[in-house]
């Protein structure tokens, strides 16, 4: 077996200019099968344009896109995938069960239609006019699309976008299967705790470039900050002149610290108030990772 | 002889596309597409009624001798009329909204077989076209009480149904040009004016020479012509309108396609 061959998806040193303007600059990325990728970062970041490439929507100005080794245009790619895109229209006039049906069409070996219905949750929609459903069922139905026909890979764009809490834990619970079943997942989202709760590996992009790849994990630990938060009655500003004390403010009757260090700063934290209480220590989440690498690039485009 | 045959691609997917299916793939496009506008009243209606309703006033209730040129030509002229709006608008308004609407990207990221979205349409704009020439039929038949021959209402059908196509192509074309809501408006630019400059509402012969010079600038025009040659009303040439038909059809469809091609 060769190492390529559990590849589904690469992008090799990807440039894509728009009129003059930079969107992507030298991305790369590698998907392995069965794995469920998160690419985040802000709007203008690149996310849309590199899932375009791998579409085979556009085409790259320099670099290489691949799916299954092959050209994303080629349809025998396309066969493989499921897609699911932040903005399609779909004809409002057909009913659930008929676009389900007309998407299969196009695939090889779909899944049964009653099956896809039930991993996105549609089953009692499949004779509703499209456009008669709620956004957030016509995200789901979106999602049946995607994984009608029983792809090995998939790409969702912003899939939880307009979907309340319970139906967003479906959809999550929904990636899952697919995920369990070998499937690969490509997922861009605005949502952290969606890349959190979800994602084997992450990747910040910002301004065309990838900020940073690993497992969430690893994602966090870049940002090493905790955050302890106690009733005391010491003086933040004397706790912000401690070493390692990334910062330390006064939140209503709390003390909120931000270190790197955060053993010697409870050591010492103890020692100095006997009376302490309401004691929480935290990692930092990968909403603090995020803004921590994004805020640069965040500066340097106000600044601009 | 115990060969034991080990598949080299053992995903299922991996093993390609029956013809069958892909067939079938065709047929359920074509199929979604022609039920999607069916119904939808707000697009179908007028592309069947303003023809109908024109005929209507002009053709029948205005009454011509039931034997008269004059009633048959103006089954042609109206039927021309008709047919052009189905490849028009609904090829071109349809196609400058799903390129807005992103429908157009989706299906591309889709595994669907080339070409099966513009033959859908296709197919939508020629049963449209059917149902306009079938209604006009009709209503000669019926109310304006029109001499025709089994075969000359046959060659109308095939000539409207036929005919849609180079309008279709030149919908597409406008369809490529401009997105979204722009598009209807620009298409009425074309057809309206194309529509009174090849003499469909105005016999040619009445209007102004440099007007009937230029007609044949106009496919409405060549279309014009078949169908009177369909009903019996000029003899010849109509291979020569077939023709340039097919020039206009041929000539529409490569840049669109083009256009599509490079942006989408």
């Amino acid at each position: 077996m060769t190492i390529s061959s559990d590849v589904v998806a690469r992008l090799d040193g990807v440039v894509k200019r728009y009129n003059g303007v930079t969107a992507l600059d030298g991305v790369n990325l590698l998907l392995q099968r069965g794995e469920l990728l998160a690419v985040l970062g802000p709007n203008g970041a690149g996310k849309t344009t590199s899932i375009g490439l791998l579409l085979g929507l556009i085409r790259p100005d320099g670099g290489k896109a691949e799916l299954f080794g092959m050209d994303p245009q080629r349809i025998e790619a396309r066969r493989r995938i499921g897609v699911m895109l932040q903005s399609a229209m779909l004809p409002f006039t057909l009913r659930v069960g008929e676009l389900l049906r007309l998407v299969s069409s196009y695939y090889p070996q779909p899944r049964p239609l009653e099956e896809s219905a039930a991993l996105a949750g549609i089953g009692d929609l499949l004779n509703r006019p499209y456009g008669k459903l709620s956004g957030g069922q016509q995200r789901r139905v979106q999602f049946a699309l995607a994984l009608c026909g029983r792809p090995e890979l998939v790409f969702l764009d912003e899939p939880t976008v307009g979907m309340d809490i319970d139906a967003r834990r479906k959809l999550w619970n929904a990636m899952r299967a697919l995920v369990a079943e070998g499937c690969s997942v490509v997922l861009t989202t605005h949502y952290l705790e969606e890349a959190e709760a979800l994602a084997q590996r992450v990747i910040v992009m910002a301004k065309g470039r990838v900020l940073s790849e690993g497992s969430v994990d690893a994602l966090r630990a870049q940002v090493p900050l905790a955050r302890i938060r106690c009733a005391t009655d010491i003086d933040p500003r004397a706790v912000a002149a401690w070493p390692q004390v990334t910062s330390a403010e006064r939140e209503g009757a709390r003390l909120l610290i931000q270190t790197s260090e955060p053993e010697n700063v409870l050591r010492r934290l103890l020692d100095a108030d006997a009376a302490l209480s309401a004691l929480e220590v935290q990692r930092a989440g990968l909403a603090e990772a995020f803004t921590e690498l994004t805020r640069e690039e965040g500066e340097q485009q106000e600044a601009a | 002889m115990n060969t034991v045959s080990i598949p080299v691609v053992p995903a299922a997917s991996v093993a390609g596309m029956s013809t069958g299916r892909v067939i079938g793939a065709y047929l359920a496009e074509a199929r979604s597409e022609c039920l999607r506008y069916m119904r939808a009243p707000g697009f179908m209606l007028p592309i069947m009624l303003l023809p109908t309703m024109f005929y209507l006033l002009f053709g029948v209730v205005m009454g011509h001798p039931p034997g008269d040129d004059t009633a048959r030509y103006l089954l042609v002229s109206y039927g021309v009329f008709g047919v052009m709006s189905p490849g028009l608008f609904g090829f071109g308004v349809s196609l400058a909204l799903e390129r807005d609407g992103g429908l157009l990207t989706y299906k591309r990221a889709l595994p669907m077989p080339p070409g099966a979205y513009l033959l859908g349409k296709m197919l939508m704009a020629m049963v449209a076209a059917a149902v306009v020439i079938l209604l006009l039929l009709a209503m000669g038949l019926g109310l304006g009480h029109v001499a025709l021959s089994w075969q000359q209402a046959g060659l109308l059908l095939l000539t409207g149904v036929l005919g849609v196509l180079p309008f279709c192509a030149l919908g597409m074309l406008v369809g490529t040009l401009i997105k979204g809501q722009g598009a209807p408006g620009m298409l009425n630019l074309i057809y309206l004016p194309m529509s009174f400059l090849s003499g469909l509402w105005i016999p040619l012969n009445l209007l102004p020479k440099t007007l009937q010079q230029i007609a044949p600038v106009w496919p409405s025009y060549h279309l014009h012509q078949l169908g009177l040659t369909a009903l019996g009303l000029q003899h010849g040439v109509a291979i020569r309108h077939a023709a340039i038909l097919v020039g206009f059809a041929a000539i529409f469809f490569l840049i669109a396609v083009r256009r599509l091609r490079r942006y989408g």
